[in-house]
């Protein structure tokens, strides 16, 4: 079966389904959920007087605001631990005995794929819970299947860009080259405000920031106003350019033996 | 203090402030990730100065206290994690069989804090200076500002020290990063009490000793001399560095019995 589509779907589920009962034997599992959990808690409380500040026109209301990037950030973080679990992996010795046994190691990569969608389903609720706990009213309806796609699809580049880097480095040491290129793009696109209140460096910046135009759509699937929502997810359709970067890493690993 | 003692305190200080200054990662991190939040905070919310009754004209001016409070807290983790690493290694075991005196340790490491407090603060006052921050209250006032960061760093320190004396573990204090950063988060770090509508949150704020460390701060920068805000600012540093180092004399205690 070596090399078949069937090999390749029943590593990638093998690997899933390890990934996934270990997300729920233990609880640190929702750390990614934690922080954005967090940041909800003081950007929504702390900074909802902004919502006052002259053409801020977000009609579902600054609770909303906050949390659809509070929500990509928690997905994005699942992408990203997914990574450092990855290099755990490798650490421990398991991503070799891996590697050595699968099929078709390219259904490697699909299976964390598809444990990190897991991963970001349970803290993307989770979020989403506390978020209308604490009085957010979404007007989106249907549209809010958007927001989900779109989330799916941030999660699922931070995933492949997690595990290439922890394929190609092995080891958690390389904690900081995952998680400080996601946080760099997550902080630096209309986190406050939107993008057309935004002023100076970080105006210039956001405008250039892909996450930018994914965050502006989420926001506009929540206040039932979407707009760019097409462009959005071509930008998250770009995705799969991080498939041969995910693939060469592999490769790397195939070498390291 | 004895001479003795203060003897064994130089040396461990020495001893404290080099490791800090020879490790680059730890050094790079504490001065660059809390400028780095600096410039996104005050850039992204430099839309809130048009909120009505905004104390000041410009964000970067406002948000200034933000890398000099949240730098202390690099300080106290870092610190705390170089203690419990000395715990591990077991050098603190080896301490113990000298005549060096255990308050002697924790003093020394003190100093370590006091120190990358001092190069950050003057780091974060150069560059704020550099990017247009206006301290209204003038030199004596930056002198001022550098201080109370520096009390803020040692009160932030000794409970990284209790921390690392309690569990002896440098991945347990890293892993207490968060919680200082609700700490400061969950504090007027961002907007002016009066200004947060939440009421809950203003709640939190107001308990929170953090919101005055920061307005103490803040009043140099955007009023002048505001004694009440000084006084509480500097009144919560010192209460904080007497809790503190309370708590991490007895845990010391507690360590030494076991080691």
């Amino acid at each position: 079966m070596r090399g078949s589509f069937g090999g390749f779907f029943s590593v990638a589920f093998a690997v899933a389904w390890r990934q996934v009962y270990r997300f729920f034997t233990n609880p640190a599992f929702l750390t990614p959920a934690l922080f954005p959990i967090f940041f909800f808690v003081a950007f929504a409380g702390g900074l909802s007087s902004v919502g006052q500040v002259p053409g801020f026109d977000f009609s579902a209301g600054y609770t909303a605001f906050q949390f659809v990037w509070s929500l990509l950030q928690a997905v994005a973080l699942g992408g990203a631990f997914t990574g450092f679990s990855i290099a755990g992996d490798f650490e421990s010795g398991f991503a070799r005995r891996l590697l050595l046994a699968a099929s078709e190691r390219r259904g490697i990569i699909l299976g964390y794929v598809l444990a990190s969608l897991v991963r970001a389903g349970v803290t993307g609720t989770l979020v989403t819970v506390v978020a209308l706990l604490a009085g957010m009213r979404p007007e989106g309806g249907v549209d809010l299947f958007g927001l989900v796609g779109l989330a799916l699809l941030v999660n699922v580049a931070a995933t492949l860009f997690g595990a290439g880097v922890a394929m190609l480095s092995r080891t958690q040491q390389a904690g900081p080259l995952i998680r400080t290129p996601i946080f760099l793009v997550l902080f630096l696109a209309p986190v406050f405000v939107p993008q057309q209140l935004l002023a100076g460096w970080i105006s210039a910046v956001a405008a250039v920031n892909p996450f930018t135009f994914v965050l502006e759509a989420a926001r506009g699937f929540v206040s039932g106003e979407p707009s760019g929502g097409a462009f959005a997810f071509a930008i998250g359709g770009t995705v799969v350019l991080l498939v041969p970067w995910v693939l060469f890493s592999l490769r790397r690993a195939e070498k390291a033996g | 203090m004895s001479l003795a003692l203060l003897t064994q305190v130089s040396h461990l200080a020495r001893r404290s402030v080099l490791r800090t200054l020879r490790q680059p990662g730890v050094m790079v991190s504490a001065i660059l990730f809390p400028l780095m939040f600096f410039a996104i905070i005050a850039s992204g919310l430099d839309a809130a100065t048009s909120i009505p009754g905004f104390p000041a004209g410009s964000y970067l001016d406002f948000a200034f206290a933000f890398p000099l409070v949240q730098a202390s807290l690099f300080g106290a983790v870092t610190a705390g994690a170089d203690l419990a690493r000395d715990i591990e290694s077991g050098f603190l075991d080896r301490l113990s069989l000298t005549p060096m005196r255990p308050v002697a340790l924790l003093g020394g490491m003190l100093s370590g804090v006091v120190a990358l407090g001092l190069i950050q603060g003057c780091v974060f006052l150069a560059v704020g200076l550099a990017a247009g921050v206006n301290v209204e209250s003038g030199f004596p006032g930056m002198v001022l500002l550098v201080l109370l960061m520096v009390l803020v760093a040692l009160g932030f320190g000794g409970l990284g020290a209790i921390l690392a004396l309690r569990t002896g573990s440098g991945e347990a204090v890293e892993s207490s990063f968060p919680l200082f950063f609700v700490a400061i988060f969950l504090s007027s770090i961002n907007l002016p009490r009066d200004l947060i509508e939440a009421g809950w949150f203003r709640v939190v704020a107001t308990l929170n000793p953090v919101s005055y460390l920061v307005e103490g701060i803040r009043s140099l920068i955007i009023t002048g001399w505001d004694l009440q805000a000084l006084a509480l600012g500097f009144g919560c540093a010192f209460g904080i560095i007497a809790l503190a180092l309370a708590g991490a004399v007895a845990s010391l205690k507690v360590r030494m019995a076991r080691t």
